[in-house]
């Protein structure tokens, strides 16, 4: 029977954890974010499923500590908000070099700095561009309801380990604190030691007598072996960007307009399309859900089709870029976007849209 | 006698451990890296853990340690070496854990990951190589510098009232109620290399007893940073090093010794 409950946003990511058999998770409180180490912590993971948890000194030190557990094989995962994302992309980037799986779980609030602990859409250039130092990416799933901060826990260690690399949930305050209706999936067993060991051979689970040994790190001091290493992961990207594209359409086939917006944003954009509906305009809505690999085929695709695209954002504007490069100046892209923590309103997002898009 | 009728079995009088691989110490020739690294791995062998030790190399002289130690290793950023092995040991409680960390990486950028890993009391060992400088970027000052010392970025001896004292993290980690084991060796005599083996030993037989960390710092040369030859250097922290580190055991079995 299905399971339904009741659930904030970071409480539902933190038991979908639970459930799919995540191995280990290392965090460091900051708001919005707390409850998922909050709700591991008296959820008893240890006893139901053997998974660990463990507060660490810093966001530094957890994101490491996902680093070790991840490079033997384990489901590590970590979450944090904007601040304490800051501090792991370190971490993240060594990840992506060493080919280490990992889920990291960015709860935004406003920046830059310490910033406000209100909901934000900011860190979208750092998800998506690198955040990190070198040539990297990670998939980045952006959930904009309550049952999927459950469901992408699933997807993300999925694409993590399909890939081994580490992916990024990003999500914000909006998401992270409000409750809705989820329904949980059923238990799946932890790998074992052995079944682990069997399954993933890159991992560093001690050098067995009739097996090469194995080695985790990203470097390589000679420049042309790097470059192949280098070669090795931007095949890795590509191969995301044509089999991992996901995306989510409102209204579309008829649209005069469109919307572009994800998460939280993409909800109160799906209200303005109804008010637009109401008024006799035809608005319809892109949201990505992966964020890079980003969904340019089906913007491009669009321009043929409307007059006019508004990218709706908390933000002063990031991926509003990138879908002006999808567009290629075949159709107007304006920027519709609130920030420092305020939520923009349906009625807000209209008025922008015909304002900036529809009569000018 | 031809060298082919010397290589015979019934002559070998020693032998590598197979934990140490083949390839040559990228080591300074006179650098202490190279008899820690077959010590650690000669009691690997002798207590049949090869299977089960999982090693992290550090950033520092020490980043290749991986190429040289032949058993399953990862790299770690820099001074993040006990988080990683946090991780590692938190999921796979019946391995063998070990960092292998320089000065700057575990007292200067590290220090926080090295305290906390310490007072969680992690069932992990530290080795703590100490030469006092930053051998791998060319001679920087380190945490450990001494008072008057002279490097890259002190060149006319770290001033204390400018650049702070040098740091005895291993008292300091003696402190916290984590640490089992905590003692200071060296290895430029035979006679202090054997000292060290006991130490590793004990801090993998103390792992295998989930007594908390074992921090083994072995006080060591830099030749090259400290631009003397190997037998001067030698000397040199035999009569200035070893006045500021003091070897011998600090913590055994979780009390201090007077």
């Amino acid at each position: 029977m299905k399971e339904l409950r009741l659930m904030k946003g970071n409480e539902a990511i933190a038991e979908a954890a639970v459930r799919i058999g995540v191995d280990a998770y290392f965090g460091y409180p900051i708001t919005p974010q707390s409850e998922i180490i909050e709700y591991l912590m008296t959820e008893n993971p240890e006893e139901r499923t053997g998974m660990v948890v463990l507060q660490a000194e810093s966001e530094v030190a957890a994101i490491n500590m996902c680093y070790g557990a991840g490079a033997t094989g384990k489901k590590a995962m970590t979450s944090s908000s904007s601040p304490g994302i800051s501090l792991k992309q370190e971490g993240i980037s060594y990840m992506a070099g060493a080919e280490i799986p990992c889920v990291i779980v960015n709860v935004v609030r406003g920046g830059p700095g310490l910033g406000t602990i209100q909901p934000s859409q900011a860190d979208y250039f750092q998800a998506v561009k690198g955040g990190g130092h070198g040539d990297y990416k990670m998939i980045v799933l952006a959930p904009s309801s309550v049952q999927e901060m459950a469901d992408f826990a699933k997807d993300g260690f999925d694409l993590a380990f399909k890939y081994r690399t580490p992916i990024m949930i990003l999500t914000d305050g909006v998401i992270g604190q409000m409750m809705e209706k989820v329904e949980l999936m059923d238990y799946t067993p932890r790998l074992t030691d052995e079944e682990l060991i069997e399954k993933y051979t890159w991992a560093t689970t001690g050098k067995s007598k009739d097996k090469e040994r194995r080695i985790i790190t990203s470097l390589d001091l000679d420049s042309a072996k790097q470059e192949q290493h280098n070669h090795h992961l931007q095949s890795k990207y590509r191969q995301m960007e044509e089999e991992e594209v996901r995306f989510e359409k409102f209204n579309c086939e008829d649209a005069d307009y469109a919307m572009v917006a994800y998460g939280s944003s993409a909800r109160i954009c799906q209200k303005a399309v109804e008010l637009a509906k109401e008024k006799g305009l035809k608005v319809g809505l892109l949201r990505p859900i992966t964020l890079f690999p980003f969904p340019k085929k089906q913007i491009e695709e669009m321009t043929k089709k409307v007059k006019g695209i508004l990218s709706v954002e908390m933000s002063a504007g990031q991926m509003v870029e990138d879908v002006r490069l999808a567009a290629n100046g075949k159709a107007k892209v304006e920027h519709f976007g609130r920030y420092g923590g305020i939520v923009p309103t349906p009625e807000e997002v209209l008025e922008a849209l015909e304002q900036k898009v529809i009569s000018a | 006698m031809d060298i082919s009728e010397i290589i015979q079995k019934e002559n070998l009088v020693f032998k590598k451990t197979e934990f140490l691989t083949d390839k040559s110490l990228s080591y300074c020739p006179g650098c202490g890296h190279g008899t820690v690294h077959r010590i650690m791995m000669e009691v690997v062998d002798e207590m049949g853990i090869g299977e089960d030790t999982i090693g992290i190399a550090p950033v520092g002289c020490s980043v290749l340690a991986y190429e040289f130690m032949n058993i399953d290793m990862q790299q770690a950023a820099h001074g993040r070496a006990p988080a990683v092995a946090t991780g590692i040991k938190r999921c796979w409680p019946k391995k063998y854990v070990f960092t292998y960390q320089g000065d700057g990486d575990l007292a200067a950028i590290g220090t926080a990951e090295t305290i906390h890993a310490c007072n969680r009391g992690e069932n992990i060992i530290i080795v703590f190589v100490n030469n006092g400088i930053y051998g791998m970027t060319g001679g920087q000052m380190a945490p450990t510098t001494l008072p008057g010392m002279k490097s890259s970025t002190s060149p006319y001896g770290r001033d204390v009232a400018s650049m702070g004292n040098p740091l005895k993290i291993t008292e300091l980690v003696a402190q916290l109620p984590g640490t089992n084991f905590v003692t200071r060796q060296a290895v430029h005599t035979p006679g202090n290399a054997r000292k060290t083996k006991k130490a590793i030993r004990k801090a993998f037989e103390n792992q295998k007893l989930n007594n908390g960390v074992s921090f083994v710092e072995v006080v060591s040369n830099c030749n090259s940073g400290w631009k003397m030859t190997p037998v001067k250097s030698n000397e040199w922290m035999v009569e200035n090093m070893f006045p500021f580190y003091p070897l011998g055991d600090i913590k055994v079995d979780g009390n201090f010794v007077k």
